[in-house]
């Protein structure tokens, strides 16, 4: 696999994100599989913000470890990222605002100075328009040809015209073709593959998934990484015919979403994992009531605000625990846009057909970082059949008839003859209180045992619904990595690199983290030889949960939680170790 | 033609309240004003929250959505926005609504989402056997407040009014009569309707009785008020000792969230079409 990297430094406010979009968009654009990876803090103006482009013929699932090109804005950027470039790399820079001599370099890369304040004073007083001589000249030396950045910059100004799309066009050339004077095109260059691909981030792909899925209603409270699942939507809520509210909070984020769906509509809520803590009350009430809801839980760096900009797989107990007593619920999690995508489709069949709440476990690296997928990859014609399960046939309706799979019949306000109360409370079939005078009576006693067992034998449909955990390479492998959402990215490159190494490996995943199917799971772990699991918290919850529900003991541990993604020489490094020393 | 459908009446569900609660006038007034409107019982759906006037849903033959506590708002807000057809009324208490529930109260008032809130206010907590409430006016002495309410209570009516609510009245369980009137009135109101009603509770609040009620109201269309006055009704709102007014303070028409939303205005969100089948295009901006 042949692979090239751009990376963009600077402070935030200085536009590093769309310049690294932009380039992102030119590769993928030629067709190549592309990964987009925003580096930002907690601030508007000010601190260090870095994007990398990553393109390869191959696929890269992750921001990968190392660079080709650095366009630094600031000082501060190259001395962060200059020691990731490889050997024959290049860093732009700008003599006027920072000197920078090669022989401040690490060998093998150089510097190359770009008049870009001096290019955009030819058009503006506006020093922003400094970035387009810099984006230019990157482009240039990643092999990007110049009309294919023109076309990418003057659409990422949309229906914005006139002078500004001039100036960014003009100034943008004159990086070029002053780097075409002052340097050359990197070894690395990949040449145009095939039709282009889409680039989109996990939450765009969650939100089309929902789209796709039929979600007519999305409530949602604004918090970083779940905000752009919300941003999408509204942007596309009218040309979609989906209704999204912004809501005074998280409480009322997900009631709104269980209350649409109770009058009829799938409904979705998204948060992190704090907005998440506010709706675990209402989840269990989604599993009391037997209403179907979508909610998306973007994990962050916790405990408490954490890291708001940071990411962690720190929220697995806290899904598989939210909400007092016990209801059947899924978790799904997906690794890349594509499955994003395909989770989100499956999360409200799911709901839909096992009147549950069902997660989608994202985090930031996934909702936040672009990635290339394939047309075919994102297939829109989702089969949504009609959420009424039943029509009045002039007898009792009893909403919560107790069944084999533990589904009932389902009506929908406004169906004559059917009416029902959804209650929080412990009901009998027909939907009435037994909390109060009932309770405690023998006969009711019996009853809400049975209620109990009816609810709870849907999370036994779930689990034969879940798919088993996916087992990438051979079987055989002598190491099997374990790993469930986003860090699962970082895993498959770092196989990719010691397959190069001639070190095989085989990795498993868990598509669908909760229920497990204990049975298929130690199958899958029958074969497995040195496991080393590789998680994004302290403790290892998925470790934990493994072990919890099928026994399955994990021999090795790679647990990361410093609020960065996994990189993957760290998982080379360690699996290296593990294979050579029998690890620790 | 058929039949016509059946309206809401009584469900087979008997009322669990204490012998005299207050909330036997609502339920009963809440049944007439949708009897007189002639709304089918299978095109209402009663949303409630958890405390003793929360379990009402249960009493009556519509729908009804019995969620947890201080939600019955948010919910029925999700149900008018998926099925705008339906007539939703919340349904629940002052601890429910004013307390735990009183962020929800203010942002459903100022969106003006086109339904009926009716509390039933009796300054206690009755459910969790006799704490303090929202409502509870000062040196009230509870199980939670043994040498009396420190804290000066909410006002329902100020608040709806300051909140931006389109029609607000206050009832008394004492008069079904007349609440019936202030309930029809609310369900027909273009907008957010928000009914107090004063509703003693027999076991815990042994202040704010039906006798402390009958000896202090008024009606407010007797005394001559203008409901499209809002500075009166400031003034009457702030009225609550000797003299307490009920019926209705101010309403005004303003367009209503579901108006507002653009997406409604092909009908009700769960009749129209759903999912993306066909809409390959919208692929294009990813490119």
């Amino acid at each position: 696999m042949k692979e090239i990297a751009i990376r963009v430094g600077g402070q935030a406010g200085d536009g590093i994100a769309s310049i690294g979009e932009s380039i992102a968009r030119c590769y993928s654009r030629m067709g190549l599989h592309t990964f987009g990876f925003n580096a930002y803090q907690s601030v508007i103006r000010g601190g260090h913000v870095w994007f990398q482009a990553r393109a390869s013929d191959g696929r890269p699932y992750s921001q990968g470890d190392s660079a080709d090109v650095l366009y630094a804005l600031d000082r501060a950027s190259v001395e962060i990222h200059a020691p990731s470039l490889r050997r024959g790399g290049v860093v732009i820079h700008d003599p006027e605002k920072f000197p920078l001599a090669t022989t401040d370099l690490p060998t093998g890369v150089r510097a190359l100075a770009v008049p870009t304040l001096q290019i955009a004073r030819k058009y503006t007083s506006q020093s922003i328009l400094q970035n387009a001589g810099g984006i230019g000249a990157a482009a240039f030396v990643a092999g990007i040809p110049l009309d294919l950045l023109h076309q990418v910059l003057t659409d990422s100004f949309g229906r914005k015209k006139g002078e500004i799309v001039d100036w960014n066009l003009g100034a943008s050339a004159d990086g070029y073709r002053f780097a075409e004077t002052n340097a050359s095109v990197s070894e690395h260059a990949l040449r145009p593959q095939g039709p282009p691909k889409l680039l989109m981030t996990g939450n765009q792909a969650i939100a089309l998934g929902a789209a796709a899925a039929g979600c007519k209603f999305l409530a949602q409270y604004p918090m970083t990484p779940a905000s752009s699942i919300m941003h999408w939507m509204a942007a596309h809520s009218q040309a979609l015919g989906i209704v999204v509210k912004q809501a005074e909070d998280e409480l009322a984020a997900i009631h709104m979403a269980i209350g649409a769906s109770f009058a009829g509509v799938r409904s979705m809520t998204a948060t992190s994992g704090g907005g998440f803590s506010l709706m675990v009350e209402a989840l269990g009430m989604a599993g009391m009531t037997e209403t179907p809801v979508v909610v998306v839980e973007s994990q962050r760096s916790g405990p408490s605000t954490g890291l708001p900009t940071k990411t962690e797989q720190g929220d697995l107990n806290l899904m598989l625990g939210a909400g007092q007593g016990e209801f059947p619920r899924a978790i799904l999690a997906p690794s890349h846009p594509k499955d994003a995508f395909a989770s989100t489709v499956r999360a409200f069949q799911l709901a839909e057909e096992w009147q549950t709440p069902i997660l989608v476990a994202s985090d930031l690296h996934l909702s936040e970082n672009f990635a290339t997928v394939d047309r075919d990859e994102v297939p829109l014609d989702v089969e949504i059949p009609s959420l009424y399960a039943v029509e009045s046939n002039g007898h009792e309706y009893r909403r919560y008839q107790y069944t084999e799979n533990g589904v009932s019949p389902r009506a929908i306000p406004g169906q004559p003859g059917l009416q029902f109360i959804a209650g929080s409370d412990e009901h009998d079939e027909k939907g009435h209180l037994i909390s109060d005078v009932k309770s405690g009576l023998p006969v009711w006693v019996a009853e809400r045992q049975r209620m109990m067992e009816k609810r709870m034998r849907k999370l036994s449909g779930l689990v034969t619904a879940a798919p088993p955990p996916v087992v990438e390479g051979p079987a055989d492998a002598p190491l099997s990595f374990v790993a469930w959402g986003s860090t699962i990215g970082a895993i498959r490159d770092a196989r990719a690199e010691l397959d190069a190494q001639g070190r095989a490996t085989n990795l498993i995943t868990f598509p669908t983290v909760y229920p497990l199917d204990p049975d298929r799971v130690r199958s899958v772990f029958a074969t497995a030889r040195r496991t080393l699991l590789v998680e994004g918290n302290y403790s290892g919850q998925l470790g934990r949960l493994l072990r919890a529900e099928t026994g399955v003991e994990l021999s090795e541990k790679l647990l990361k939680y410093d609020g960065e993604p996994f990189f993957p020489h760290e998982i080379v490094a360690r699996a290296v170790e593990v294979m050579s020393h029998g690890g620790q | 033609m058929g039949t016509p459908l059946p309206v809401v009446g009584k469900s087979t569900v008997r009322p669990t309240w204490c012998p005299g609660c207050g909330d036997f006038g609502v339920v009963a007034g809440i049944e007439a004003a949708l009897k007189r409107l002639g709304i089918p019982s299978h095109n209402v759906v009663l949303v409630s929250g958890i405390g003793c006037s929360s379990n009402l849903p249960h009493f009556l033959s519509a729908y009804g959505f019995h969620g947890i506590h201080g939600r019955s708002l948010p919910v029925a807000e999700g149900i008018r926005w998926a099925n705008h057809g339906l007539t939703v009324i919340g349904t629940g208490g002052d601890g429910d609504g004013f307390g735990i529930g009183v962020g929800h109260f203010v942002h459903s008032m100022r969106r003006n989402v086109d339904l009926t809130y009716v509390t039933m206010d009796n300054e206690i907590y009755g459910l969790t056997t006799g704490q303090a409430s929202p409502t509870s006016t000062m040196g009230h002495r509870t199980k939670s407040t043994p040498t009396g309410v420190i804290e000066n209570p909410i006002d329902p009516i100020a608040l709806a009014l300051a909140s931006g609510a389109t029609y607000v009245a206050r009832g008394f369980s004492g008069d079904v009569k007349q609440l019936t009137d202030l309930v029809a009135g609310g369900i027909q109101h273009k907008g957010f309707a928000f009914v107090d009603v004063l509703s003693p509770c027999v076991t815990y609040n042994k202040i704010n009785t039906f006798d402390f009620f009958r000896q202090r109201v008024y009606k407010l269309e007797s005394a001559g008020h203008d409901p499209s006055n809002l500075v009166k009704a400031w003034e009457r709102s702030l009225e609550w000792g000797d003299r307490i007014p009920i019926g209705l303070f101010y309403r005004t028409e303003r367009p209503t969230y579901e108006e507002l939303e653009e997406v409604l205005s092909a009908g009700p969100l769960a009749q129209q079409p759903a999912g993306l089948a066909g809409k390959v295009s919208l692929l294009d901006e990813f490119v």
